[in-house]
């Protein structure tokens, strides 16, 4: 691993160097067990380009009822932002780049600057925040910039021409494209009209794009491989590690 | 949250001249979007068109005349000469309990189910707690021909069983939450997401002066009428001023609608009353203000209970209208600039101001505005004679499963 990248870029060239379409799976940290954190980590990093970690929220509301069930366990299993930093620390070098998703309110009560500086020293070199929009994510942003780590940016079918370009330009790592209206889960076609916007937002973007929201299939990932640099696998990994099964195996089908 | 003795009076007076809230829909540090990007086109086009709207004399006009014709206001200020008696006050109430529906909500709902026509939906959907907003939207939506979704978690609906058979009576669909906290907060959670999933289709007739800009203002805006009205009901009825004005706050949208008349007035102190519940233990109550910090849930930055992960703590309150963990960002900034003093009544105390209310002037008020009875009348004890007046946000039909249970 090349350490004069900052995180945020380090992320990037995962994303980019790997074979059309890069995985990104998700999991929700300490679901469906605390104890399952770091085997279920490994196993996701195996057979994947970054992977991308749930901090449990008590409101969701961007959320389907698959991630909602997960987060939910997680909280009862006692899992805080607090506790996943400590294990990824225990973890070390996962192996490929992480990704920290989480809703803002457990990020302020954690503390802004901590986190970057401890997420810095974690291979974290992203962070998602689904209730932080462009309009409100200035200081975060630079707070996380300044320990090189990109805050990704989720641009949906309903965002205007100019405001995309300008959450492309603002994105760090990679650029979230979501590519239904609404909220994670379930299975989606994909679509023409997927198709063109999947090419608008590429269009408009130096960082690469990965597709999310309701990406379940083989046949998904092989036609957005045309269009996506990476897709990013939530819903459909978190149900697999809720049935018991192995999600590295999953991520491997989806290749085929 | 405290904000400098120098800003202070500057962001009042920036509130009070309507440059807040800004731009970015922030009332000083409070306020704001916090949403998902899918939501952010909505929210603007809401926006645009609530300014349209407001700016619409015709439109204006419309929704006045429903107002008279169809909700029954002006609401009468009533002078309670019975707890005067008791209390050694002057007394006055302005009934909310009497606009048609039964509580002030329909205020609310009404201006955004004419919104909601405006901005072309297909459907509405609102969240509620105690079945007010519910009501209040199932019976606006009806009024103006849309269909209408309330999403209430179950444990509301068992306590608040009479307003589940009225939205049903009134033709919406109640959409029962068995998740989360399974009360407001769980709805509100459901409600969102049904909007995230199809925000050009849907209208969400948010029931409180919370969440993203605009809905703060847009409700406050809508709100209003109550504190225009009981202030110049007052100068007419008892003279001048009152002393001192008591509203109930969960959200905050009666207590807006009531303050912001006032807030200008600088010998009339203003209290706002949360529900202390059991206890003002983590957990125990729904005091936001009082016993919480600065935080973010469903769209805004504002006053809310959380622990030190983060996580949004569980509320207790006997009154299902006030058993939220957050409040509008309004309210924070009044807080943080010491215009409105925020104080508790607990669960007892609010069942022995209801009771009060009852045998002393032959009203049943709602167990929420019973927060603000008990309050004032502590007040009154320290400050004899002075003139009250205070916010009843409705009736308390709704509430006799819970006071068979309690008294």
């Amino acid at each position: 691993m090349n350490t004069s990248l900052t995180g945020a870029e380090r992320l990037q060239s995962a994303i980019i160097d790997a074979p059309k379409p890069a995985l990104l799976p998700f999991f929700t940290a300490g679901h469906p067990g605390k104890e399952d954190f770091h085997s279920t980590l490994s196993n996701l990093a195996d057979a994947a380009e970054a992977v991308e970690i749930g901090v449990p929220f008590s409101d969701p509301m961007a959320d389907g009822v698959t991630i909602q069930r997960a987060s939910e366990a997680a909280l009862a299993n006692g899992v805080s932002l607090d506790w996943i930093l400590r294990e990824l620390k225990a973890h070390g070098d996962p192996g490929v780049p992480l990704v920290l998703m989480s809703y803002y309110n457990p990020l302020l009560a954690y503390g802004i600057e901590k986190l970057a500086e401890s997420c810095a020293e974690r291979h974290v070199g992203g962070l998602i925040v689904p209730d932080l929009p462009w309009e409100e994510c200035d200081r975060v942003r630079q707070l996380l910039l300044g320990h090189g780590i990109g805050l990704v940016q989720m641009v949906t079918p309903a965002t205007p021409a100019e405001r995309l370009r300008t959450l492309c330009r603002g994105s760090g790592g990679f650029v979230y494209a979501v590519t239904v209206t609404g909220v994670t889960g379930g299975e989606r076609r994909v679509s023409e009209e997927m198709t063109t916007y999947m090419q608008r937002v590429s269009a408009c973007s130096v960082l690469p794009v990965c597709a999310g929201f309701g990406v379940r299939s083989a046949a998904q990932v092989r036609t957005l491989a045309d269009v996506a640099d990476g897709v990013i696998v939530g819903s459909a990994v978190v149900d697999c590690l809720e049935r018991g099964e192995d999600a590295g195996d999953f991520l491997r089908s989806l290749r085929a | 949250m405290k904000i400098g003795s120098s800003e202070g009076p500057l962001l009042l007076a920036a509130l009070l001249s309507g440059d807040l809230p800004d731009r970015d829909g922030r009332f000083g540090p409070f306020g704001g979007r916090f949403a998902p990007e899918t939501l952010m086109p909505a929210l603007s086009r809401l926006e645009g068109a609530a300014r349209q709207f407001f700016a619409d004399g015709e439109a204006c006009e419309a929704l006045d005349r429903e107002r008279r014709q169809w909700i029954g206001r002006p609401t009468p200020l009533t002078r309670a000469r019975g707890l005067e008696k008791a209390w050694g006050a002057e007394v006055w109430i302005k009934r909310e309990d009497l606009a048609h529906t039964g509580a002030h909500k329909i205020n609310n709902a009404l201006g955004q189910a004419h919104l909601a026509l405006r901005l072309g939906a297909r459907r509405v959907v609102a969240e509620t707690g105690a079945g007010q907003h519910g009501v209040a939207a199932a019976a606006a939506c009806a009024r103006v021909g849309l269909p209408c979704s309330v999403y209430m978690g179950v444990l509301d609906m068992e306590r608040q069983a009479p307003n589940v058979q009225r939205m049903h009576q009134l033709g919406a669909e109640v959409v029962a939450v068995d998740k989360g906290d399974r009360t407001l907060r769980a709805a509100t959670d459901e409600a969102f997401r049904t909007w995230v999933a199809d925000p050009e289709g849907v209208y969400y007739l948010l029931g409180s002066a919370v969440g993203p800009h605009p809905y703060p203002w847009l409700v406050r805006e809508l709100q209003r009428i109550i504190g225009d009205e009981a202030r110049s009901q007052f100068a007419e009825q008892a003279g001048g001023l009152p002393d001192a004005v008591f509203a109930c706050v969960g959200g905050g949208s009666n207590a807006i609608g009531l303050f912001h008349a006032f807030l200008g007035d600088e010998d009339v102190r203003i209290c706002g009353v949360e529900a202390g519940g059991k206890s003002l233990d983590p957990g125990e109550n729904a005091a936001s203000l009082s016993a919480g910090r600065p935080g973010v849930l469903h769209g805004s930055y504002s006053m809310l209970l959380y622990d030190d992960d983060g996580q949004v703590l569980e509320t207790s309150s006997i009154s299902a209208g006030l058993d939220y963990p957050g409040v509008g960002p309004e309210h924070a900034l009044l807080q943080a600039v010491g215009r409105v003093r925020y104080v508790t009544a607990d669960d007892a105390e609010a069942l022995e101001g209801l009771a009060e209310c009852c045998r002393l002037e032959g009203i049943l008020p709602a167990l929420e505005p019973a927060h603000a009875f008990h309050a004032a009348r502590c007040w009154a004890a320290k400050n004899p004679g002075r003139r009250i007046l205070i916010g009843l946000s409705g009736r308390g039909d709704k509430d006799m499963p819970t006071l068979s249970a309690a008294l």
